[in-house]
């Protein structure tokens, strides 16, 4: 099976796990993920903030090198790409007007907007038959840690994995975006325990954990409290930025808006690896904050 | 007006709930209109028989009007639908006919749409004047290729 | 050999202005086969009329033409003057050279031109008119009712009040409908049972009423006047006439844990129950699906598992055996009357195009409840005795937040619509908390108040300064179980700030929607719904309790959402429709109807497909020995509205609707050509 692959810029950056992850559970799971040759910068917040155009153009042309190098699905890890790369072609599908300036911009006549764009959760909730069947052989080769059998975790989407509706669970709706489970799905088929709680869908913080660190501490602080409240030995995630918040300004979040967490976040490609076999250090745990092996080691 | 001083002669079939209560509603509320449209009532637009449209141009009709109720509102329930479909097939068969399809208009008038009717009338006439006139039947039939003097029915 | 009067009106200055009236005239005078042309200042006056009726009678008239304003206006005045000189009235037919001419052109000459030609399409159609006379169809003076809460309730009072009989048909084994589960009703906090309850006894009572409850309309054929209804007797498995509503059986059941539908789930009921104490009629029901005999039978067991109630039955009415039965009612006219149901915020929906609420947890969490619900807990005769007590824990709530527009308003949801009296019960509720809980503080979210009718202004302001309930104008995004306490987040839209808050219990006001299977019911009936399920109405403004379809009405919620007054009106209403419907010995219809010439048409119903009133039976042309020659279409005259789409579909011109055949028009069409010079006289062949 072949997938079309939009690291984008924070997959080389501060998200490395998340990529590095990626890269070894694909091959394990039968797929081979073809990288978008030359992409580019998808504009992130920047750029919609500044220009529509400017946003439709640098995520657009992304989607139409897709298109000329024969890739009819894109899997845009990072949540923040998708949104970006599923809004222009959200936009480009119902406004003509902005669809031939577009073509116009980029000097692409024949860019037919044909190319779907899929989020890792979706991606691995497709896969998740695989992901179990894989899971068990490999529990029952090495009953030897490190293991998330049992592991309960509390599955974190944040705000751009179904949000909003009309970009992301269209032309298909994959997921409830008042009540997701995706994400649930793919944990049970790791072999962990997904635990019910109530901050699922709540903001990180997002970019203010560069401008105010204040409103990351107290968001990020509701979230891993209710989690831990569930009775969640971990958290798992789906966007680098929001790794970013819980587990990089885990310890500042303790610091100025109190408490005491002690949760790894994991992203889900971890997890999924975990359950798959590969070692902490191939998966990139070695790079989190928030220690990963304590818990890995006292889940049974 | 063109240089001829050519006047369109204009057939509007209409049904008796809609169109003709816009078009009484365009009358009584004075919205001045072209002169040109002969109106002629049926009870629906389902009622009217393709025949009636070419009939029209043969009796010297340059252009016909053909309006019922919009989609849903049929006072019939289903009466406009057949005539949609009906002249959906119709107008493919109308230039076979040698009848240029822009004579012929096809509309939705409800019975508050008095304004809507009147731009219906002066659009159609307009349109139709551009054309010219339509002798095509009647020369046909004077011509006595039809076999025959016109008997008048 | 046609003599046509024309009579062309100059209606004061409204036509004489633009139009040369008399030109009219005298150019009409030279159509073959006019016999008398002339103009008139006022013709729908009383002199207009008279020049009418002296022309007829002096020229021997066989027709005539009133070249005047829309025959919208004066058909009927002037077919009623022709009637009266002695001619059928369909002979007399208007050009509208008021709507259609002078009113909208300003060229005299132009003008004159168009009113002619206009006049002479209708004299060439009144030429080929035929002497039609009105239809009589027989009309069977007893009414159907389908639902029995108080709009089913009403109508069937009135009607009976007024000499006719009623069927009454009723799905639960009880009328009163949604307005029995209510404590007390707005504005006047009236106690709803009591208030209904004597009217529940009259229907039952009535000698012109014919019950059936636990019932539901199987099937209706027929038109008005005529209607034949199946209605199928769903088995109480008890014996009705032999039951004395002691209730010793429902003493005896041993199953006391079936969730109780009329206390909306919160309470539980046996398996043999009356639904509410107050029920009418008071003979109880045996559910099968719990009850222990019959699952027992289900399960191919040997012997009876449990028999207490036939035991403890003084009376021998339990019958276990006792099946479904139809029974056939012959009426002349039905009002729907099925109400309501409350819109689920879960995620399975009855209507696909509605979305639940994940937002608010799906209705899984449980002191999270619908406006019918906190009804049965403040009524005395409810799961709790009339005291508000949380279904999780049974422990009184403190804080309740009721949220307004909960599925209304909301495309989001599929219902754009608003459910009316939501904003009413919410004030309602939160003056009876207050009453029961006297430190307990109810907060209100709500978008707008809406509160229109007699004393509902008033009572809503008697909730806010009197009962101290607190009103935050905006909506509530998120509800979280929270340990014991439910988490609101909400905005304040005129403070400008988000608000959260704890609360014990939140109660949603959920939209109205018509009941499950609504749809199916209106097909069996021929009316139309819209894509809400709403029953439509013949027109929204002046037709409001009668359908499209002729003979059946439509009373209460199941054609919008209403409240207790406006059900009760539009009842009446219906029921008077009714009543003027059977004052009539016969039903008179106008006769522009379809009729098949049985020579030609060779039987294959093209027509019955197109009408859309299923008005084409099927006829069989038999010789005299009673062989059958050929089957052919027959238009039913009683359900015929005259549309005319069976005559253009038809192949073989066999069907024709009287008043616009296909000679008329072609008449009309033919005439475009004259400008002075003849057109041919009547014997219209094509």
């Amino acid at each position: 099976m072949k997938i079309g692959y939009y690291p984008g810029c924070s997959l080389s950056s501060t998200g490395r796990e998340y990529n590095e992850s990626l890269q070894v559970i694909a091959p394990l799971l039968g797929v081979t993920l073809q990288e978008i040759e030359d992409w580019n910068c998808c504009g992130a917040s920047s750029a919609h903030a500044t220009n529509r155009q400017l946003s439709l153009a640098l995520a657009a042309r992304n989607l139409a090198l897709a298109e000329t190098q024969a890739i009819p699905e894109v899997l845009a890890p990072c949540a923040a790409c998708y949104n970006r790369l599923a809004s222009a072609r959200h936009a480009l599908a119902k406004d003509t007007r902005a669809f031939e300036k577009t073509r116009e911009v980029l000097e692409r006549p024949e860019f037919s907007n044909s190319v779907r764009v899929k989020t890792s959760v979706e991606w691995l909730r497709d896969l998740a038959p695989v992901i179990q069947k894989k899971a068990e052989e490999t529990a029952s080769r090495s009953a030897t840690s490190p293991s998330v059998k049992g592991l309960k975790v509390a599955c974190y989407y944040g705000c751009l994995l179904v949000r909003p509706p009309e970009v992301t669970q269209w032309p298909t709706q994959w997921d409830d975006p008042e009540d997701p489970s995706s994400m649930e799905t793919v944990v049970r088929a790791t072999g962990a325990e997904p635990v019910r709680w109530n901050r699922r869908l709540d903001c990180c913080g997002a970019g203010f954990s560069l401008s105010r660190l204040d409103s990351v501490a107290r968001l990020g602080r509701e979230i891993l409290q209710e989690a831990k409240k569930a009775g969640a030995q971990a958290l798992v995630v789906a966007c680098p930025l929001c790794h970013v918040n819980l587990d990089f300004r885990q310890q500042a979040i303790a610091r100025k808006a109190g408490g005491e967490f002690d949760l790894p976040v994991f992203y889900i490609t971890e997890l999924v690896g975990l359950a798959l076999g590969a070692s902490q250090a191939q998966l990139g745990l070695n790079r989190h904050y928030v220690r990963t092996d304590s818990v890995l080691e006292r889940s049974p | 007006m063109t240089s001829t001083g050519f006047e369109p002669k204009i057939a509007a079939f209409v049904c008796n709930w809609c169109t003709y209560t816009g078009a009484d509603l365009a009358g009584t509320s004075r919205i001045q209109m072209a002169t040109n449209v002969r109106i002629i009532r049926l009870p629906c637009t389902g009622r009217i028989d393709p025949l009636f449209i070419i009939k029209a141009f043969e009796r010297g009709a340059d252009g016909v009007i053909v309006s019922g109720c919009h989609p849903a509102d049929c006072h019939y329930t289903a009466g406009n639908y057949h005539a949609r479909r009906r002249f959906t097939l119709f107008n493919d068969f109308i230039e076979f006919l040698g009848i240029d399809s822009r004579r012929i208009t096809f509309s939705w008038v409800s019975a508050s749409e008095g304004q809507k009717w009147a731009d219906i009338v002066n659009d159609t006439t307009a349109r139709v004047r551009e054309l010219g006139p339509f002798s095509g039947y009647r020369d046909l039939v004077r011509s006595g290729l039809t076999g025959g003097q016109d008997a008048g029915t | 050999m046609s003599r046509i009067g024309v009579f062309v009106c100059h209606c004061g200055e409204n036509i004489a202005r633009t139009v040369d009236c008399a030109a009219v005239a005298k150019r009409l005078a030279e159509l073959p086969g006019v016999a008398h042309s002339v103009d008139y200042k006022y013709m729908c006056s009383d002199p207009g009329q008279a020049l009418i009726k002296q022309a007829i009678a002096e020229k021997g008239l066989t027709g005539v033409v009133v070249a005047a304003c829309s025959p919208h206006m004066h058909e009927k005045t002037f077919r009623r003057a022709v009637s009266g000189a002695g001619m059928n009235p369909h002979f007399c037919e208007m050009a509208n050279i008021r709507e259609h001419c002078s009113w909208i052109h300003e060229d005299r000459v132009k003008a004159t031109d168009k009113a002619t030609q206009l006049a002479s399409f209708i004299v060439e159609k009144v030429k080929r008119n035929r002497p039609l006379q009105p239809i009589h169809i027989p009309i069977e003076r007893r009414a159907l009712v389908i639902g029995g809460g108080i709009a089913g309730i009403q109508a069937s009072l009135d009607i009976a009040d007024g000499n006719r009989e009623v069927v009454l048909v009723e799905k639960e084994p009880s009328i009163g409908g949604h307005m029995s589960q209510l404590s007390e009703t707005f504005p006047t906090l009236d106690c709803s049972q009591c208030i209904l309850t004597p009217r529940m006894v009259e229907t039952y009572q009535h000698e012109r009423i014919r019950l059936h409850t636990y019932s539901e309309v199987e099937s209706v054929e027929g038109y008005i006047g005529n209607f034949t209804v199946r209605i199928r007797k769903k088995s109480r498995s008890i014996d009705e006439e032999k039951c004395n509503g002691c209730g010793a059986c429902i003493q005896a059941c041993p199953n006391r844990k079936s969730p109780n539908e009329f206390d909306t789930g919160l309470g539980k009921r046996t398996s043999v129950y009356v639904p509410f104490p107050q029920a009418v009629p008071n003979i109880p029901v045996i559910d099968r699906a719990s009850c222990l005999f019959f699952r027992g039978r289900a399960k191919g067991a040997k012997k009876d598992v449990c028999k207490k109630c036939e035991a403890a039955c003084g009376k021998g009415a339990i019958a276990f055996d006792r099946e479904d039965r139809i029974i056939e009612e012959k009426v002349g006219a039905i009002i729907i009357a099925t109400g309501y149901q409350l819109y689920s915020i879960g995620k399975e929906q009855a209507n696909p195009a509605f979305k639940g609420y994940g937002e608010y947890g799906y209705g899984t969490i449980p002191d999270v409840i619908d406006g019918l619900q906190f009804e049965r807990l403040a009524s005395a005769s409810g799961p709790t005795a009339g005291k508000i007590l949380r279904p999780s824990d049974g422990k009184e709530p403190k804080r309740i937040v009721f949220l307004q527009c909960i599925g209304s308003r909301d495309p989001a949801k599929g219902i754009q619509f608003c459910s009316k009296i939501c904003c009413m019960y919410v004030a309602k509720h939160t003056m009876l908390y207050k009453h029961k809980v006297h430190g307990g503080q109810a907060t209100v979210f709500f978008m707008d108040v809406r509160a229109a009718g007699k004393g509902y202004d008033e009572f809503s302001r008697r909730a806010i300064e009197e009962d101290g309930a607190r009103y935050i104008r905006g909506r509530v995004s998120k509800l979280e179980r929270d340990g014991e306490v439910i988490k609101v987040y909400g905005y304040d839209t005129l403070n400008g700030a988000p608000v959260v808050m704890d609360a014990d219990m939140v109660v949603l006001a959920t939209a109205m929607v018509p009941q499950t299977g609504i749809s199916t019911l209106a097909q069996k009936l021929s009316v139309s719904y819209d894509r809400y399920g709403f029953i439509n109405e013949a027109h929204p403004k002046l037709r409001p309790v009668e359908t499209n379809t002729a003979g059946i009405f439509v009373a209460g919620a199941c054609q919008a959402p209403r409240d207790i007054p406006d059900s009760v009106s539009m009842a009446s209403a219906a029921a008077a429709k009714v009543l003027g419907l059977f004052s009539n010995e016969k039903l008179e219809r106008e006769p522009s109807v379809a009729v098949v010439n049985r020579e030609l048409c060779t039987g294959c119903f093209h027509c019955q497909r197109v009408c859309p009133y299923g008005a084409i039976d099927r006829f069989e042309v038999k010789d005299r020995k009673g062989a059958l020659l050929k089957t052919v279409a027959e238009v039913n005259k009683g359900i015929c509205q005259g549309c005319g789409t069976c005559q253009a579909a038809c192949p073989s011109k066999s069907v024709e609707l009287e008043g616009f055949t296909d000679e008329q028009v072609f008449a009309e069409i033919n005439a475009l050509e004259w400008t002075g010079q003849g057109v041919s006289d009547e014997g219209g062949r094509r």
